[in-house]
C-alpha cells in the first residue's frame, strides 16, 4: 500500500507513466505542423511532372532541405504519439501492448532516419 | 455489436462504444473517427515520403521507378487518399487544438467546424491537385 495521495500519484504518473507530458508534445508537434503541411503539400503539388534532376536540385536547396528535415521530424514523432494512443486505446493484454507500442517506436524512428538521411544525401552530394 | 459484461463484476452500467446499435451516426462522432483513421492512414503513409526521398538519393533510375508506379492509376489514387487524408487531419486537428483552449465546445459551434473542416480540407485537396495538373 501507498501512503502517497491519490492526487499525488496522480500528479507525478497517471496511469501512463508520464503524466500530461505526452498531451502537451502531441500539441506542439501540431501546431508545429500546421505551417510545415502547408508548405509540403503546396510544394510538392508544384513539383508535379519535374523531372529527376529537378526534384534533386530542389531538395538540394538549403532551404528547402531544413524545412524538409523540420516536417519529416515532427511529422513522424506526432505519428508515433498518435499511434501510441490508438495503441493504448484498443490494443488489450500487456504483452501485445507493449509489442505494438515497439514496432510502433521502431518503425516511427527508422522511417525519420531513413527519410532524412536521404534529404541530406541529396542536399550535401 | 454487444457490451461487453465481466462475469465476475457487478452488474453496472458501461458506456457503450458510439459505434454500434447505442448511438445513431452522428457528424461530430463521424469526424472524430475519421481523424482516428486518417491519422492512422498517414502514419503508414509516411512510407510513401520516405520512398519518394529514398529514391531521389538513389539516383535516376530508382526515381524513374518510383514516379512511374505514383503515376500508375493505383498510385494516383494512393496519392489522392494521401492528400486528402492529411489535409482532413490538418484541418480537423486545428479544429481540436481550439477545443484545447476552450472555444467552440457549444453544439452549434462542433457542427459549424465540423461542416468546415469537411468543406476546407476538399477545397484544400481540389487545389493542390489543379496545381499539380494544370499549374
Amino acid at each position: 500500500m501507498s501512503l502517497r495521495s491519490p492526487l499525488g500519484r496522480a500528479r507525478g504518473l497517471g496511469s501512463a507513466k508520464d503524466g500530461t507530458h505526452h498531451f502537451w508534445v502531441q500539441r506542439v508537434s501540431a501546431i508545429a505542423l500546421v505551417p510545415l503541411t502547408l508548405w509540403f503539400v503546396f510544394s510538392v503539388a508544384r513539383l508535379a511532372g519535374a523531372s529527376f534532376e529537378q526534384v534533386h536540385w530542389w531538395v538540394s536547396y538549403p532551404a528547402v532541405a531544413v524545412t524538409l528535415v523540420l516536417f519529416i521530424a515532427t511529422a513522424l514523432y506526432h505519428s508515433m504519439l498518435g499511434v501510441q494512443v490508438v495503441i493504448e486505446d484498443y490494443v488489450g493484454g500487456e504483452g501485445m501492448k507493449l509489442t505494438a507500442l515497439l514496432l510502433s517506436k521502431f518503425f516511427h524512428v527508422a522511417v525519420a532516419v531513413a527519410a532524412i538521411f536521404a534529404v541530406l544525401k541529396v542536399a550535401l552530394a | 455489436m454487444s457490451t461487453p459484461k465481466p462475469s465476475s463484476a457487478p452488474e453496472r452500467p458501461l458506456s457503450p462504444f458510439m459505434i454500434g446499435p447505442y448511438y445513431k451516426p452522428q457528424l461530430t462522432s463521424m469526424l472524430s473517427i475519421t481523424h482516428r483513421v486518417t491519422g492512422m492512414g498517414l502514419s503508414f503513409g509516411t512510407l510513401l515520403l520516405a520512398g519518394w526521398l529514398i529514391a531521389l538519393a538513389s539516383g535516376p533510375d530508382a526515381y524513374a521507378m518510383y514516379a512511374r508506379h505514383m503515376l500508375a492509376w493505383y498510385g494516383q489514387i494512393l496519392l489522392l487518399g494521401w492528400s486528402w487524408a492529411l489535409l482532413y487531419h490538418l484541418c480537423n486537428g486545428i479544429r481540436h487544438l481550439f477545443w484545447d483552449i476552450g472555444k467552440g465546445f457549444e453544439l452549434p459551434a462542433a457542427y459549424r467546424s465540423g461542416y468546415a473542416v469537411i468543406a476546407v480540407s476538399g477545397v484544400l485537396t481540389v487545389a493542390v491537385w489543379a496545381l499539380a495538373y494544370f499549374v
